[in-house]
């Protein structure tokens, strides 16, 4: 692990076109069609878009964490592992010790029969040759890192006996109980109360500084990836249309659909105005549009959009910024 | 909190002294809510007595529970030297109920154990598998299903022929499928459920998985409806031996027993119906049992709050 923390130029996590389909006897689900991205160590990487979009699929792909009918291709690097490629057995020493994730809803996500500590101590000495007793400390270090009160006590209980925030807490404490070099971020704060979602957000940065994880964080909520991104990934139908910089995507975006999501959120300015909204709605994913996904539903659309699918352009004069659309520094003039 | 508002700090710490109290381990936990459930108590007092009197039976009884004696043949309740009467033979019912309660127990349980064994592993591997392995064990279970319970153990035992035995096997053939499609269709829910990705997220194998997180969590459920089976078996053990496809005369046995007493039914029929009360109460208490289990076991449910 630490070898790896120390080579900076080398991203952490690199996936080349990567495309998941689900496939069932009636139909195939187009979820994910063709993403790329890397994410350096200690970087922040926020996914954004609607539901259905594939943030998850992406996300569950990484670590190979999804159903037999998906059919993965591509390719996906982790830590200079080729995640697809490996077997069961060595996938499963790299989950939760390399990568590890945090899922949507922390009520479910813990064994009920067993206390919330032993599930810890469980994954610690799964990975690591490590006494009872020392897993033991190691938890407790966990939980007074993640800001339980009285940890000692909260080893001991079930998760049916912690509140919602709790819970989450000692689910970021279960992940990161190996010190991963790359935490996946499943909406962790959807299904938690606005006061108890900044507390965890803040917790989850706090911890990012300290450790130099990088993290990937999906979400549906503009205000959350703004809060904890370096840089900002906008999917739409199993897409990223555009990937940048948090400020530069916030501030200038490129694609028409990352410029509705915007303009739809909710400011203080926007009192007594009429809420803007995206016409129409996503694509079905078992048959997509030929050429631009978001064409149907795009206010400057040109026949040139429903020949093919854009190809990802790198902005000129922006470092490290993509977007997949020909209206943006493309060969086409606004309309 | 009716007193003067908290402030959030005093109102943390209030709160995990509340966990605190609660948090033991999950069987003393289970133990304890057990010991405050009175039904569930006397249920269990009832059992281990019937349990205990009849495997003791040496012990606690003195004559001969094969020796007959015409002269005492269906004696009232209360005779001297036959505390709960004679049957039609002349043989002592206190002691022949005791005795029979060995077989007619050992006859319920034992089948539904088997089935457990067989029916629980067809069951976790079917819903765990999931697909083309789900499709064939769950189909092949179907099958045994489109006959109703009593049939089939009729058909089966009538074909093998009499004897404990087959009846033993037959009733165990009978049980398969029930406890395999609960173990399925509580295994299918659980292997969806986030935790167990949790656990796949935090590096555990399918193995592991299924040992620590799937068994653990459907051997409760599976338990409590096998515990619940256990009454249905005895009456079904019970009814082979009254069609005389279970175990054979002279043997003691209360379906054998209430058989053979059926034509005393008019001449003392408190001493008649003995045999199939010592099947209900045994039933009732296994049920209710059961029943007590299952609330117990589930930690979730906090009893008295809504």
């Amino acid at each position: 692990m630490s070898e790896l923390r120390t080579s900076a130029n080398q991203p952490i996590v690199d996936v080349r076109n990567l495309e998941v389909t689900f496939v069932s006897r009636d139909s195939t689900v187009n979820a994910v069609n063709g993403v790329n991205f890397t994410l350096q160590p200690g970087e922040v990487l926020c996914i954004l878009g609607e539901s259905g979009s594939g943030k998850s699929v992406t996300l569950r792909a990484l670590m190979r964490l999804l159903p037999r009918q998906a059919q993965i291709s591509g390719c996906v690097t982790v830590g200079g592992k080729d995640v697809l490629s490996l077997t069961e057995r060595k996938l499963a020493d790299l989950r939760g010790s390399e990568i590890a994730m945090i899922f949507q809803e922390p009520a479910v996500s813990f064994d009920p029969i067993y206390t919330v500590g032993r599930q810890i101590t469980e994954s610690i000495r799964r990975h690591e040759n490590v006494s009872g007793a020392e897993a033991q400390q190691r938890a407790l270090d966990l939980f007074e890192r993640v800001q339980i009160p009285s940890p000692e006590r909260r080893l001991r209980a079930f998760s049916h006996e912690l509140s919602g925030g709790m819970r989450q807490r000692a689910m970021i404490a279960l992940a990161l109980a190996c010190q991963p070099s790359v935490l996946l971020a499943d909406e962790p704060t959807t299904a938690l109360d606005a006061t108890v979602q900044i507390q965890i957000l803040l917790l989850l940065r706090e911890l990012q500084r300290e450790l130099g994880m990088a993290v990937i964080f999906v979400t549906h909520d503009v205000g959350v990836a703004v809060e904890i991104a370096d840089r900002i990934a906008v999917m739409y139908a199993g897409r990223f249309v555009e990937i940048g910089p948090t400020k530069k995507i916030i501030n200038s975006p490129q694609h028409p659909y990352t410029k509705g999501l915007l303009s739809s959120t909710v400011n203080s300015s926007s009192r007594g105005k009429r809420l803007k909204a995206i016409p129409g709605s996503p694509p079905d994913m078992t048959q997509l549009p030929i050429g631009c996904a978001f064409g149907p539903r795009c206010d400057h659309v040109h026949p040139a959009c429903r020949a093919q699918v854009p190809a990802e352009t790198q902005l000129a004069g922006v470092d490290d910024y993509m977007v997949r659309c020909l209206l943006a520094d493309g060969p086409l003039e606004l309309t | 909190m009716s007193t003067s508002p908290l402030d959030p700090r005093q109102q943390a710490t209030v709160d995990v002294v509340q966990v605190a109290v609660q948090s033991r381990g999950y069987w003393a936990t289970v133990l304890g809510r057990i010991l405050y459930d009175k039904v569930t108590m006397i249920c269990g007092l009832i059992l281990l007595l019937i349990i205990l009197s009849t495997v003791f039976a040496d012990w606690i009884t003195f004559t001969d529970p094969y020796k007959a004696n015409m002269l005492k043949r269906l004696k009232p309740i209360g005779t001297p030297g036959y505390p709960l009467g004679g049957d039609e033979m002349g043989r002592d019912m206190l002691t022949r109920l005791l005795y029979g309660g060995r077989l007619s127990l050992f006859m319920g349980i034992a089948p539904v154990v088997l089935a457990l064994g067989i029916g629980g592993l067809l069951g976790l591997t079917a819903g765990f598998l999931g697909g083309r392995i789900n499709m064939l064990i769950m189909r092949i279970m179907d099958v045994f299903y489109a006959f109703p319970s009593v049939l089939l153990a009729v058909a089966i035992s009538g074909a093998l022929g009499a004897g404990i035995f087959n009846a033993i096997v037959s009733l165990t053939l009978v049980f398969i499928p029930p406890i395999t499609r609960v173990t399925e269709s509580v295994t299918t829910q659980i292997r969806n459920l986030d935790y167990i990705e949790a656990a796949r997220a935090s590096g555990a194998g399918t193995f592991a998985i299924i040992r620590v997180h799937v068994l653990s969590n459907v051997l409760g459920p599976v338990f409590i409806y096998a515990t619940s089976l256990i009454s249905v078996c005895i009456i079904l053990a019970s009814g082979l031996s009254f069609l005389g496809l279970g175990t054979e005369p002279p043997e003691p046995e209360w379906g054998l027993m209430l058989n053979t007493l059926r034509q005393s039914i008019y001449v003392n029929p408190e001493v008649a119906t003995l045999p199939g009360l010592m099947i209900f109460i045994t039933s009732l208490t296994f049920n209710l049992l059961s029943d007590g289990l299952r609330s117990a076991m589930d930690i979730r449910y906090v009893r008295g709050t809504s």
